[in-house]
């Protein structure tokens, strides 16, 4: 009782050469055993570690009995999307995190459940009712990512009618173009989950660039919208701004991650091609980097992820660092490139790289990196990812009249109900926060929801 | 879907085609760029728009055959669909947004090189429209590859016409036509807009610079998502790395680094053949390509 019911996956070697899902997640027998373990705690920590407070101990309970139905409706009071959050979620920083049971042994693997619960959801064939009626109010929401898919969801709900604008030629932000398939299943997993918001009555419109094919203002002006909601998430990559970056073979991991991901390059039978390379050095220690160093090792390279910092500062989820080191990949911690190297033809050759030691606590409160003398040293690489985060996207804060923008050029929006400074414009997800996460992406979501319908409820228009 | 209402060969590899897209139509300005993807399986491939329609919500689109998805892509017909159409993405060339007066007081000289003639041609259409007469200097590498010429003769103020082999009107470059233009012709450009290959664009640039006469580029570099978010448009413009998509696709061609971007140009050209091979081959492909087993 002590440790977790071990959940079945696709062993190292072999998931090392297939784009197929790592985390084959539980079965019936096991979920139910898993969630036995759960201590049902009245004043349940692990609720105010989920972003969404789900009523964990109260799925957990319906888990336990084989009420599979019934815990499905206990997360779905909080939650849009359960089967990517059960996938994607930092589970060990926030519910598993707070759980009774870690002060002894680990926690409960309420990720696991959450997954197991939704799977089976979606596998039973129960599929969300449109509502019969709608109340004659039009609201766009901008992206289809997490945020958007979540507000537009919730708006359906209540009898709006959504369309949703997406820039790319397929719905799903970055669960489309971002996550790899060997995290989150796209046919079996996120496209259903896309259905459900259009079983609901959402249109999605793709190929619609906001601030480019159409602006808001021309939204809410000429095209009949009352409300706008902005789920248009994250944005620019980040480069290092050192010598060589712009050789050939260096990528953003979002240039990488949309190739394999969106445009399906690691698949034969489709068009777009991948510098897949043979040595493959990864910058960076988030999410985004584990990602991009396990899909090139799946295309076939040898992959080193150069992070300035230690182990205990890496932004990633434990699992991701944990399955990356499983299936091989090499980490260069407290290292940091200084210099890209080239060949007479301008492709990558390597990267001079400086060690890092641990200095005095940063603004972010960890320990700041500061190089260590004389420490200089080459790792030999023909393909580098820079996977550093992002800038947001100016293309709808610079068209848009009145709507306003922080320091770092993020919309300013209210945590609460998503409201900008902007009358009948809600926004929320990475194009207000920065890079964050799904989960947050998904309450950003609903909030910009609840905003929305408290100010057409109010204001009664049109 | 988007629907093919007109497709035809302009020269060889070279093709046009007039596409129902009203909300690009609707939107879009001279110097921005559509994304067009033809199937499920095909590349986003960004092309430079070529004219436009509101009313009919028709957009022209030309392109050259350069890789497997482009030779694909040639295949389509009238009355046939893309699967995507994505735009307009990019800025608008500067003057579309200049006073008209201040405008209309500036000499403009476009250079147009091979395919580069379908850019140029919306911009010297708008600047007709607006009551301004530019001079083109349209080059070809022989008679036949020549595009849009009588669209273009329409348009301009002169229209002065060069083959790299003299098939037809003059033998030269480009450069030499622009230099006899200011050297020997006494002719005064404020302006110069010159797109096409980047080698042209390079050369055009060199010459201007000596010249004194600032010059816009247009510039294509390989590009994913076109909205900022993959980062594989980046060129070095002056000291600073800019993204061809969100950026441009137009710069100071006096600031831009041509040797690393055609570099960068190149980056996919073993990956492109190699699609190539495989769709020449088709069946009888095994082997070679680097990709099969």
């Amino acid at each position: 009782m002590l440790k977790k019911v071990p959940v079945r996956e696709q062993d190292p070697k072999t998931r090392a050469a297939n784009f197929h899902e790592v985390c084959l997640g539980y079965n019936k027998e096991e979920a139910m055993k898993e969630a036995s373990r759960c201590l049902d705690c009245k004043n349940a920590k692990c609720i105010k570690g989920c972003p969404v407070a789900i009523d964990i101990p109260g799925f957990v309970r319906q888990v336990k009995e084989g009420n599979f139905h019934e815990a499905a409706k206990v997360i779905a009071e909080s939650s849009a999307l359960p089967a990517v959050c059960g996938r994607v979620c930092p589970q060990e920083s926030q519910c598993e995190g707070q759980c009774i049971r870690r002060i002894k042994g680990e926690s409960v693997s309420i990720g696991k459940l959450e997954r197991f619960v939704a799977d089976w959801f979606r596998e039973n064939g129960v599929v969300p009712d449109k509502p019969e009626h709608t109340n004659g109010k039009k609201v766009a929401v901008i992206g289809s990512g997490p945020a958007g898919l979540t507000c537009a969801g919730d708006l359906a709900k209540k009898g709006y009618e959504v369309t949703i604008f997406e820039a790319l030629h397929e719905p799903g932000g970055v669960l489309i173009y971002g996550i790899p398939e060997f995290r989150l299943p796209k046919e079996n997993v996120v496209k259903p989950e896309i259905e459900n918001v259009k079983k609901l009555g959402v249109k999605i419109e793709t190929n619609v660039i906001i601030g480019k094919s159409v602006t808001i203002d021309q939204l809410l002006e000429e095209d009949g919208f009352d409300a706008v909601f902005i789920g248009s998430g994250a944005g620019l990559p980040m480069f290092m701004g050192i010598p060589g970056e712009n050789a050939n073979g260096v990528f953003s991991a979002n240039e990488y991650l949309t190739r394999s991901n969106l445009m399906k390059a690691f698949r034969d039978d489709y068009d777009t091609p991948i510098a897949a390379g043979k040595k493959v050095a990864v910058v960076g220690g988030g999410n985004v980097a584990m990602d991009a160093a396990r899909t090139a090792l799946r295309l076939g390279a040898d992959v080193h992820i150069v992070y300035r910092r230690s182990e205990a500062e890496l932004p990633a989820r434990a699992e991701e660092v944990h399955h990356a080191k499983e299936e091989g990949i090499i980490f260069d911690l407290l290292t940091n490139p200084t210099e890209i190297l080239t060949d007479g033809n301008g492709w990558v050759k390597g990267m001079r790289c400086i060690r890092m030691e641990l200095g005095e606590p940063d603004s972010s409160g960890r320990r700041r990196p500061v190089p260590v003398k004389g420490s200089e040293f080459v790792i030999d690489a023909d393909t580098v990812i820079m996977s550093l985060g992002t800038s947001p996207n100016p293309l709808i804060s610079g068209t848009t009249k009145g709507l306003e923008v922080n320091r770092k050029k993020c919309i300013v929006a209210e945590e609460v109900n998503g409201k900008t400074s902007k009358r009948g414009v809600y926004a929320g997800g990475d194009a207000v926060t920065g890079a964050a996460t799904v989960i947050l992406a998904m309450e950003a979501g609903r909030a910009g929801a609840r905003g929305i319908d408290e100010y057409l409820t109010k204001t009664g228009t049109p | 879907m988007y629907k093919i209402v007109k497709a035809r060969q302009l020269a060889e590899k070279i093709y046009l085609m007039d596409v129902e897209a009203p909300r690009v139509a609707k939107a879009c300005e001279p110097g921005e760029f559509v994304i067009v993807k033809m199937d499920e399986a095909g590349e986003r491939i960004p092309l430079t728009i070529c004219d436009y329609d509101r009313g009919t919500g028709i957009v022209t689109i030309v392109f050259q055959i350069a890789g497997a998805s482009t030779q694909k892509m040639a295949a389509l017909r009238t009355g046939d669909s893309f699967r995507d159409f994505a735009g307009p993405l990019g800025r608008p060339s500067e003057f579309v947004h200049e006073d008209l007066e201040a405008l209309k007081k500036k000499r403009m000289l476009f250079v147009a090189g091979g395919v580069g003639a379908a850019p140029v041609y919306p911009q010297v259409k708008w600047l007709r429209t607006h009551g301004i007469d530019a001079d083109v200097v349209a080059g070809a590498k022989t008679k036949d590859m020549l595009i849009l010429e009588e669209e273009m003769k329409a348009v301009a103020g002169n229209l002065y016409i060069t083959t790299d082999d003299g098939s037809y009107v003059q033998k030269g470059m480009v450069t030499d036509v622009v230099k006899d233009l200011v050297e020997n012709q006494g002719r005064h450009y404020d302006i110069c807009v010159a797109i096409g290959p980047m080698i042209m664009m390079k050369f055009v640039c060199l010459l201007t610079k000596k010249l004194n006469i600032p010059t816009i580029v247009s510039m294509n570099p390989i590009m994913v998502d076109g909205t900022g978010m993959c980062g594989a448009c980046r060129l070095t413009v002056g000291e600073e790395v800019k993204f061809a998509c969100v950026d441009g696709p137009e710069f100071d061609g006096h600031k831009v680094n041509f040797d690393e971007a055609m570099k960068r140009q190149q980056m996919y050209r073993t990956e492109e053949g190699r699609a190539v091979l495989k769709l020449n081959e088709g069946d009888t492909h095994h082997g070679g390509c680097g990709h099969c087993h």
